[in-house]
């Protein structure tokens, strides 16, 4: 297990920045996901994790040792790390045993031993029926398996896995993503996992990066990120929202007539009067036929259905609070109907809201 | 869990180390590739700038002194022969590329679109023409049209009852058709290609507009495939006038001099380097030009027409007419392949040709005199595959480490090699030998009439078609494959001998025999740089034709047609079909 530290890493190519000073710190074992749309920078970061990309500025340190620095890039085959790729690189001309062992054999480990971890990591992926097929002769899925169990049979000091599952189908995806994290669990081994799929970095991670546009936005547990996005791409990125533009008044926090204390919201700073951003989850709006008694300090506010869309789990309705141009979107639950046109009230519920930049 | 990780080299550690350190630790971490970057720089300054540099400058230089001049270029074009050649070069290239043209468009849109049948055959026939050597097809039809023995001469004599000519090969026409014969599977394949890529929705919208068939093919189909016919056309026009070997054996006779028998005239007894350098400007200047227009002509990307996969193909029904296609792709395929291969393998084993099959008329002497009696033959066989062999191996690995270095951008300015490697393309191959033999035929290197020049020459010459096949290759190969195989431990060098190496295995096997094959029959290249010792097949056969003795020549051609065979037979055994003719 080891630790790993990216200080400032940076990456440009002629005047166009695609990674812009990412510090990230992962401690010894954790699994850390980059999370972020196409283009923000997720795989150059990890390619220069991998050693495939040396920095323009900043550095990585793997336990307290620089392995890549501007001009300093040590050879990826010297970085004791293991990856899996998009393509899952699975070599067509070794069988699986060959895939598995190649790592192995590199180590120039004792014969015994390398087929007694081959063995044990192909029973471990459930391929030991299938060791002396070649990939061709795999399924998607399969091939998946192989390409984890190279990884993994060499004990590497990180693990780095860029959007492995993006080639799979629905279904199957969601098999690995436990597959992933459960090996994850079994091995401890330091993890960077690179995806576009929200749901993916949270059933897999202990910690997720956000990344937009070369910067990393935000990083935290994947819960603390739904509820408290720090920033309005980040609120925006992971789930759905109502991003509200309100106003911070002394001790209270006032938008389209709702008021309420702003010390119920999480991380408001004290006194000013200026503009501020809110970010409404859309499950967290209660939509009334009658209006709500309101309690514990929560807002309520009539308004008006104006669009509606039945999604099966849930109504998606779309509600103009009286005497404003905001349109909310609201979630409820398949046997809340309410008519477009109809008059309904608002309730918020200030714990669930997040102040964002 | 870090237990395998200690055995690998620990990673060197940290900033606190001296500038000292710094230094031994960034030696540590140069890749082997820069060295070998170097190395190629080195190689291909060596095959392909010097010899062209050295071309320029010889032209520009006294012979006895090396002083500065200009005379080189007055005699070269100060008389009315030699200008008189180079137009003939011109008109020459227009004519066999215009009959090219017409022979090859129709089948590659008969073999492409429609239902004709015997399109396997068609294939073969292209293939079978493209395999013939040149100058050996010359020769057949020489047997074939020569104005009073060639057999089809003698048939409309004996038919007309008359001492008339129906075609007489040593003419202007016939040199022109002899060469289209030969060069119409370059106009085939790229039309074809081009053909394949149409959508038969592209003709559908076209009917629904009310265009019936003939209407949507010569208003959508041929218009879209349109640079690709200007662009075959003019390949076929530099292959023309770059050609040594037919306009050499059907042109002298007939006094048609052309700028590469003339190059040839300068290089006899006394050979005049300078004045050939001077006088090849013109070729090297046009093909240069001509290469640039057709890469232009086909970078139109919306021109041609790019929906690729997308889009059902259905062929067009041609009910009765599908027949009369058959008619003219079997007549291209009797004309070009079938007559002179035949009336080559007659005369191989005749007595004399002129006798036509009979059994007093059978004979072996002649294959025996060449394996057993003829002094060069089976020393030029021996020459021709170890030479063939030593430039396809020097060309595939050559192009292959350039192919890798450029498309996997491991070096800035690693489009440099690319290009060199490349730019033996618009040279041809003539102008090339005389540059080889500028720079290297004289001391200091004194490579004269040795095997080492005409490997150097084949290797430049073939660079590009090793190149294309190495770049595709590669290409098809996702650097991640290595990349895997690098994480996990291993060093670039040891990735790609390792992973890359065996999964390009087919493809540069491939890539070789095309090499080998070509080179095995390369002629404008060999005939100016073979000393006495070092005459390949393709120059003996050449010296045979001077001699005029076809039995024993016919021989010496049915034995380098076998070799080629059965390399083209290992080819496609272990590559594919269709090795030979895809478009690089």
């Amino acid at each position: 297990m080891s630790r790993l530290v990216l200080r400032g890493l940076t990456k440009a190519y002629g005047k166009l920045t695609v990674v812009d000073g990412v510090d990230l710190t992962l401690a010894a074992g954790e699994f850390v996901s980059l999370l972020g749309p196409s283009g923000c920078g997720k795989t150059t970061t990890l390619r220069m994790l991998a050693g495939f990309v040396e920095p323009t500025a900043g550095s990585i340190e793997l336990d307290g040792k620089v392995i890549s620095a501007p001009g300093l890039v040590m050879p990826p085959e010297r970085r004791q790390m293991s990856m899996i790729f998009q393509s899952y690189a699975i070599w067509p001309n070794m069988t699986v045993a060959e895939n598995v062992a190649f790592g192995l054999k590199l180590r120039k480990l004792p014969a015994e031993e390398v087929r007694r971890r081959l063995w044990e990591i192909l029973e471990v992926v459930q391929l030991g029926h299938l060791a002396e097929r070649y990939p061709a002769e795999l399924s998607g899925g399969q091939q998946q398996r192989v390409a984890l169990a190279r990884a993994i049979v060499v004990k590497p000091a990180v693990l780095l896995l860029d959007e492995p599952l993006s080639n799979l189908d629905a279904s199957l995806r969601e098999e690995m993503r436990f597959e992933i994290r459960r090996l994850h669990d079994e091995f401890r081994i330091t993890t960077v996992y690179v995806t576009h799929d929200q749901a993916e970095a949270m059933a897999t991670s202990d910690r997720i990066a956000v990344m937009n546009a070369g910067r990393i936005e935000q990083v935290d547990a994947p819960h603390l990120l739904y509820t408290r996005p720090k920033t309005r791409f980040v609120a925006g990125f992971i789930g759905r929202t109502n991003l509200v533009e309100a106003r911070l008044e002394g001790s209270e926090i006032g938008f389209d007539g709702c008021r309420m204390q702003m010390g119920q919201i999480n991380g408001v700073p004290q006194g000013g009067s200026r503009p501020i951003l809110l970010s409404i989850r859309p499950q967290s709006i209660g939509l009334h036929r009658v209006r709500p008694a309101g309690g514990e300090g929560r807002p309520v506010t009539p308004g008006t259905v104006v669009q509606r869309v039945f999604l099966g789990e849930s109504w998606d309705y779309v509600v103009m609070p009286q005497g404003s141009g905001l349109r909310l979107r609201v979630t409820a639950p398949p046997l809340q109907v309410h008519e477009v046109g109809e008059a309904v009230w608002l309730e918020f519920d200030p714990r669930q809201m997040a102040l964002v930049e | 869990m870090n237990d395998t990780a200690a055995a690998l080299p620990k990673p060197v550690a940290g900033q606190a180390e001296g500038r000292r350190g710094g230094l031994l630790r960034r030696l540590r971490y140069v890749e082997p590739v820069t060295l070998l970057w170097l190395l190629l720089v080195l190689v291909l300054l060596f095959l392909v700038a010097a010899p062209l540099l050295k071309l320029f400058s010889v032209s520009f230089q006294a012979q006895e002194t090396g002083t500065f001049t200009l005379s080189n270029y007055a005699t070269a074009y100060g008389r009315a022969r030699y200008l008189d050649a180079l137009v003939n070069s011109l008109t020459l290239g227009l004519a066999s590329a215009a009959i090219a043209v017409l022979l090859a468009v129709p089948m590659a849109w008969a073999v492409s679109r429609t239902d004709m049948p015997g399109k396997g055959f068609t294939w073969a026939v292209v293939l079978g023409a493209f395999i013939m050597p040149p100058y050996l097809g010359a020769v057949g039809w020489i047997l074939l049209a020569g104005p009073n023995s060639g057999f089809v001469n003698r048939f409309w004599q004996w038919l007309t009852s008359s001492e008339g000519t129906l075609f007489n090969v040593y003419s202007f026409e016939g040199l022109a058709l002899v060469i289209a014969l030969h060069s119409f599977p370059l106009v085939f394949i790229f039309v074809k290609a081009a053909l394949d890529l149409v959508s038969s929705e592209m003709e559908d919208a076209a009917n629904i507009l009310g265009a019936g068939t003939w209407t949507a093919m010569r208003k959508v189909t041929l218009p879209l495939v349109w640079p690709s016919i200007l662009g075959s056309f003019i390949i076929v026009f530099l292959e023309t006038i770059a050609l040594f070997g037919t306009p050499a054996i059907l042109g002298i006779p007939a006094r048609i001099n052309v700028v590469t028998t003339q190059l040839w005239q300068f290089f006899e007894y006394p050979v005049r380097v300078e004045v050939a350098a001077a006088y090849a400007m013109p070729l090297l200047l046009v093909t240069i030009g001509l290469i640039a227009v057709q890469k232009l002509l086909l970078a139109r990307k919306g021109f041609v027409s790019q929906t690729g996969k997308g889009g059902e193909r259905r062929m067009i029904r041609l009910g009765p007419w599908r027949w009369a296609m058959f008619g003219w792709c079997a007549l291209v395929g009797a004309l070009s392949v079938a007559m002179p291969l035949l009336v080559l393998l007659q005369a191989s084993f005749a007595k004399a040709w002129g006798r036509g099959i009979s059994l007093d008329n059978l004979t072996l002497r002649n294959y025996h005199l060449l394996i057993f009696e003829h002094e060069m033959a089976m020393t030029s066989i021996w020459n021709t595959i170890w030479f063939s062999a030593a430039a396809a191996t020097a060309a595939v690995l050559i192009a292959l480490l350039v192919a890798y270095i450029v498309n996997r951008r491991l070096m800035p300015f690693g489009e440099v090699l690319g290009f060199l490697a490349m730019a033996p393309f618009v040279i041809p191959g003539i102008v090339m030998a005389i540059g080889f033999y500028a720079a290297y035929a004289s001391p200091p290197l004194a490579l004269y009439g040795t095997a080492a020049l005409i490997i150097f020459a084949f290797t430049a010459r073939f660079l590009p078609i090793a190149y294309a096949n190495s770049s595709a290759a590669i290409r098809a190969v996702h650097p991640e494959m290595e990349e895997a195989a690098r994480i996990l431990g291993s060093g670039r060098l040891q990735a790609v001998s390792r992973i890359t190496a065996p999964l390009l295995r087919k493809a540069l096997l491939g890539g070789w025999l095309i090499v080998f094959i070509v080179a095995s029959r390369e002629l404008s290249a060999a005939i100016f740089l073979v000393g006495p010792r070092t005459r390949t097949m393709a120059v003996l056969l050449y010296d045979l034709s001077e001699a005029g003795n076809f039995e024993v020549l016919a021989a010496f051609g049915g034995l380098l047609l076998l070799i080629t065979l059965v390399l083209v037979g290992i080819g496609m055994k272990l590559v594919g079909r269709d090795f030979m003719l895809r478009r690089m």
